[in-house]
């Protein structure tokens, strides 16, 4: 597998705009003469389709949702970072270019964080100018908030919707093109397979969920930005929808997977009530900007929060990290809060939650105020839980939320696959082992608006591929391969539905590949994952038929993938012999408890080969190097 | 607790739907409203059936994908909730619910409680964005807005297109929806250019799908999730008039029929 990320010679302040001049350019007129396959609609998939829309090219762009608006983009709530320094508070891109090569624990490329960071200020005003309405002060400028992570204020927002306005205005920029024809869009088509015809990705595969047809489009390039994989845990922050299936589809077609261990576990969630539990619900990060964090000290304290006197609260993140406190990154945050429980501390009728407390807050600043910023959280809180924050701390606990892991790709978002791009969450570029808060929506709007656009167009001028019919041997195969499946998803009528069958996956997983992992828990998971697929294959019930809308068995296709993708992710966990960011193992721990990676040995990426359903996958590695930021030990305290 | 459920079941757009009975047991109060249904699709499957289909996906209130009618209100009873986030401890034991999918012509139901609301998107086509290239926006602190502007936008944006006010008006009318847009887009400068001719070309595409006119019941506004108010309603029209009296035109019509083409469900 060659992995050359074909990152620009020069200063790095300077290869992102060399890069823009020594790229190919497609001649306006030959644009519309390129159909582009786009999949996914969410931050990333709707700005770029958009983008290379009103560029000229002809987007045909897929969704398995009823709307592209639904993405779980739209789930994102406390804002996205930008290096404007309207706070004249010392930003700069090359400060927000460093917190995030040091909060990724240097595992990401130095080239495309600066790149990010430089795009960063060109997605706020594209934002603004769509309309979407970011907070602003009474003067009319724009508002900041500081986040997880950051000791500069650089986060834009709106309330706590920031993520679904930033996709409406992506959606709306969509829906343009679709009105003026040059997007066809097709909504409840889910991506089943990558069509690959002499290396080259040239189409893809798509089952129609309302009438079940499974159809073939070609493409002469495609863009897959279909998020990330946290629901192979099964509870996760992520909405019901979110799959691996698109990327490890196109994974067992030849494109490597990069660095699938790095997860991210968010520390402020709400901590599940019962064994029923379908998902978990974010509380977003910005809230510990004016909450507090504690536990009580005794273990087992039962008492209500109020009743347990300043004295006996611990505010261990203020005590472990005194400089940024409640503000410490995410990966701190969710370990120390597992520590706490663990050893226990914890709050809350199953004891599984530590308090997040705006008692203070609401002292100092006033209900309103905490209101202004906080109210739509606030709100959501009481409904799931029952309780009202503004009188009682929320309890919170981490829970799987975003994976900096995905496809390799190069400088250009090309994957080792040609013509084959890989946009935002879907990608493992720019966040290493660790994201920091605000820059999901940052990296998948420079993606979507910025890049992909002008590296599909280099691809295209460069290599001028030849159209593929659908009539093609490849696409006739591929279609063949995804009915055969869905036909043996149907045939099995076995015991066990679906759910039953991803939730004990997905309790194997967050048990041994979850927060804390080790090479003795990670080896039995390896060991139990293929006897638990070939059940999921034997067991499976699958009701309906392939012929109608059948949630079941969409359900069904993409857990299998699940289960073939939980396996390469334990592989990369255990071959990633230290702690990093998202990947903490317990073997590589300082005396002070926190993460030790191992520079000599892993300052790469790990990227993956598939090798066949149950073979061992094979590993290369592609060597990062740290120019500007030297390696150094994060340190937070 | 135990409850007894009315579920609409229709298999397919053009066919007779009816309500199926069934008990949901042993549900715990702390359950959402989608897990209790989960439970039940649970059993369902177990026992050889076809499980109800209902649309879901973030279950935190914001995709706007979710959504029923529970004893004849959108979403149920809890104002400002979208029905994931509604919880059971709303319910007594014993109780009974009476389940259906959101009923209007534009929502032609594609099976037991999903519906197809393609029409949303065909509304926002019409004019329901700013015209912005990508790379053309000034710099975005060179246009102050003033926070009471933004915060009004906002607002109205906070909209999550779940067709709750569709299902609420006896007139299935989406004028809230399509309202809430144009004046998210309307309080901004930078949406004012284009401001008299989307008041003019959403209306258009709104009727032209086949939703009601808006007679002024103020249901939608009590069934929004988001508590958008109908004030915008007031604003559309005002906008609509202006426009009218200024001589614009909508720019473009289309055939109702036009709109299933590719999004799959078929028309009623």
């Amino acid at each position: 597998m060659q992995l050359d990320a074909r990152i620009p010679a020069g200063p790095i302040a300077d290869k992102w705009s060399r890069h823009r001049f020594e790229m190919k350019l497609v001649n306006p007129a030959n644009k519309r003469r390129f159909d582009i396959i786009v999949v996914g609609t969410g931050l990333a998939g709707a700005s770029a389709a958009a983008t290379m829309a009103e560029l000229g090219y002809n987007v045909k762009c897929f969704s398995f949702h009823d709307s592209p608006r639904r993405a779980h983009s739209i789930a994102a709530q406390g804002g996205i970072n930008a290096a404007k320094n309207y706070q004249n508070d010392g930003d700069s891109i090359y400060r927000l270019f460093y917190d995030t090569v040091k909060g990724g624990d240097f595992r990401a490329r130095e080239a495309n964080v600066y790149r990010l960071a430089e795009l960063s200020l060109n997605i706020i005003d594209q934002a603004v100018a769509q309309g979407v309405p970011f907070a602003r002060e009474y003067g009319g400028h724009l508002a900041n908030r500081s986040f997880g992570g950051a000791q500069v204020s650089r986060t834009f927002y709106a309330r706590g919707q920031t993520g679904q306005q930033l996709l409406l205005g992506a959606y709306q920029a969509l829906e343009r093109q679709v009105a003026a024809g040059k997007i066809q869009m097709y909504s409840r088509h889910e991506m089943l397979d990558l069509v690959v015809v002499d290396g080259v990705a040239c189409g893809i595969v798509t089952r129609d969920l309302i009438s079940g047809k499974v159809e073939r489009w070609a493409g002469h390039a495609v863009a897959l930005a279909t998020g990330g994989y946290s629901n192979v845990f099964f509870l996760s922050t992520n909405a019901k929808g979110c799959n691996v299936t698109a990327t490890w589809r196109a994974h067992r077609r030849g494109a490597g997977f990069a660095n699938p261990c790095f997860t991210q576990i968010h520390p402020t969630c709400i901590p599940a009530s019962g064994e029923y539990q379908s998902k978990l619900t974010l509380m977003s990060e910005s809230l510990r900007n004016d909450g507090r964090i504690w536990v009580p000290r005794k273990a087992g304290d039962a008492r209500l929060p109020h009743q347990i006197p300043e004295s006996e609260r611990d505010y261990y993140l203020e005590r472990f990290y005194p400089s940024f406190g409640n503000l410490a990154p995410r990966d701190i945050s969710s370990r120390r809060a597992k520590e706490m429980v663990d050893a226990g501390h914890g709050v809350g009728p199953r004891q599984t939650g530590v308090y997040l407390d705006f008692t203070q807050a609401i002292e100092r600043l006033g209900r309103d105020a905490i209101s202004e910023r906080y109210g739509n959280l606030f709100a959501m809180y009481e409904k799931i839980t029952g309780e009202d924050p503004y009188r009682t701390p929320m309890r919170i606990y981490p829970a799987p939320h975003y994976t900096m892991g995905g496809l390799w790709v190069d400088y250009d978002l090309m994957s080792t696959v040609p013509g084959l791009f890989v946009l935002g969450e879907a990608n493992f570029s720019d966040h290493g082992a660790n994201r920091l808060g605000a820059s999901a929506l940052m990296q998948g709007l420079a993606d979507g608006y910025f890049i992909a656009p002008l590296t599909v167009g280099n691809y295209l001028a460069s290599t001028n591929p030849k159209p593929i019919a659908t009539n093609h041997p490849a696409f006739a195969d591929t279609e063949r391969e995804v009915k055969e499946r869905t036909d043996r998803l149907l045939a099995v009528k076995g015991r066990q539905t679906v759910d039953d069958l991803h939730i004990e996956l997905g309790r194997l997983m967050w048990n041994r590949c979850g927060m804390a992992r080790s090479a003795d828990a990670l080896r039995e998971a390896l060991a139990r994952i293929p006897e638990m697929r070939e059940r999921f294959w034997r067991e499976v019930r699958v009701p309906g038929s392939g012929a109608t809308l059948n949630q079941s068995l969409e359900k069904a296709g993409r857990v299998a993938d699940f289960f073939e993708f939980a396996e390469l992710m334990c592989y990369d966990a255990l071959t990633r012999d230290e702690s990093a960011g998202g990947h903490y193992r317990v073997e590589h721990t300082d005396a002070e408890g926190e993460a030790r990676r191992d520079d000599q040995r892993f300052t790469h990426v790990a990227v993956w080969e598939f090798k066949g359903v149950g073979s061992q996958p094979a590993r290369h590695q592609e060597e990062l190097e740290f120019e500007h930021v030297p390696l150094s030990t994060r340190r937070y305290k | 607790m135990n409850l007894t459920l009315h579920v609409w079941r229709q298999a397919g757009p053009n066919q007779e739907g009816w309500f199926e009975t069934y008990r949901a047991t042993d549900i715990s109060e702390h359950m959402s409203f989608l897990e209790m249904l989960d439970l039940v699709n649970e059993g369902l499957v177990r026992d050889g059936k076809e499980p109800i289909a209902f649309d879901h996906d973030c279950r935190e209130g914001i995709c706007g994908t979710c959504g029923m009618m529970i004893n004849g209100q959108a979403h149920g009873p809890w104002d400002l909730t979208t029905v994931c986030q509604l919880h059971m401890r709303e319910y007594r034991d014993g109780q009974e619910l009476w389940i259906e999918p959101w009923r209007a012509r534009a929502f032609p139901v594609v099976r037991d409680l999903v519906v197809d609301r393609t029409s949303f998107d065909q509304i926002i086509q019409a004019g329901g964005f700013i015209s912005v290239r990508t790379g053309s926006a000034p710099e975005a602190n060179s246009i102050p807005v003033p926070k009471r502007a933004a915060d009004a936008a906002f607002d109205a944006a906070a909209c999550i297109g779940c067709g709750a006010c569709v299902a609420a008006c006896p007139n299935a009318s989406a004028m809230l929806f399509t309202a809430a847009k144009v004046a998210h887009l309307g309080f901004l400068p930078q949406g004012e250019p284009e401001r008299d001719q989307r008041a003019i070309d959403m209306v258009t595409v709104h009727d032209d799908e086949g939703f009601g006119n808006c007679t002024n019941h103020g249901a939608c506004q009590v069934a929004c999730p988001q508590g958008i108010s109908v004030d915008y309603i007031a604003r559309l029209n005002r906008d609509l008039l202006r426009a009218t009296l200024r001589g614009r035109r909508a720019r473009r019509r289309r055939a109702a029929t036009a709109r299933h083409s590719v999004c799959g469900g078929g028309g009623t």
